[in-house]
């Protein structure tokens, strides 16, 4: 019998990056950002209910530089998987699957989730920013 | 052909034979959660920016409110299930040991159980005061 190390289907190394599959990708990176995000809603929600001093630690680090670099990432992860979801729905229902209307709204959900961090973090600062 | 196979569909030997080990449940479920959460994640946003800079009391004052409370726990049952759900598809794809497979989805299943319920608790005992 010939050797069992035999290739068994193709890996991502041998496709050319194109955006359909940057939009797959993004797709299951962001969901997986988005459920450890989920402990720290967890752990946020458990801080209020604790007391004022478990809250202030929230606070402090929700103000934080690097609180601030973390909150602007979640933004954006959780823009993309919702606008990516959205197109991922309408692809249940059968829409969208010529080949240019699938190049041109998967770029869709990649400029559209900038566009909404971008105008999640202009409202914000112009209420005043996070302090 | 036994006596018993001709009562029997095809279907039966084909059921459970997915890597999921069942059928089109785990689908359904994930996009009806999806649906909820178009609408449960943009109020969860909304929300927490509208906390930004308020007090301690406002924040549990917020949360308290009736309506908040129903909804943010409406959010974190649906985020945290579909989060649990896509989380084992990742698994199914990519982790092709039985054993492993086996073991981290029970451990995702398990923390996403007590990190729903520990929120929802923290958000009950905020509604009721405690």
């Amino acid at each position: 019998m010939s050797s069992t190390v035999r290739p068994l289907s193709p890996h991502l190394q041998v496709y050319r990056w194109q955006i359909q599959m940057v939009t797959s990708i993004l797709h299951r990176a962001t969901g997986i950002v988005l459920a450890l995000g989920s402990l720290l809603v967890a752990a946020a929600l458990v801080a209020l209910a604790s007391g004022p001093e478990a809250w202030a630690k929230v606070v402090a680090l929700a103000t934080s530089w690097y609180g601030l670099i973390v909150l602007v990432g979640w933004t954006w992860c959780l823009a993309y998987h919702w606008l990516n979801g959205i197109r991922h729905l309408l692809q249940d229902a059968g829409l969208g699957y010529s080949i240019e209307r699938f190049v041109a709204n998967s770029w869709i959900s990649v400029i559209g989730s900038l566009v909404l961090t971008a105008i999640v973090w202009f409202v914000i600062y112009a209420h005043g920013g996070l302090a | 052909m036994s006596h018993f196979d001709r009562y029997r569909q095809p279907l039966k030997n084909a059921r459970g034979l997915g890597s999921a080990k069942d059928g089109v449940h785990h689908f359904i479920v994930q996009r009806v959660t999806a649906v909820a959460l178009l609408f449960l994640s943009v109020y969860f946003l909304v929300f927490v920016v509208g906390l930004i800079g308020v007090d301690y009391a406002s924040a549990r004052a917020a949360v308290a409110h009736p309506c908040n409370a129903v909804l943010l726990i409406a959010f974190l049952i649906a985020s945290i299930w579909h989060g649990e759900l896509g989380l084992q598809v990742i698994i199914e794809d990519y982790v092709h040991t039985p054993g492993l497979a086996l073991t981290s989805r029970l451990v995702i299943k398990f923390v996403c159980v007590l990190v729903a319920l520990a929120s929802i608790l923290a958000v009950v005992r905020i509604a009721l005061g405690a």
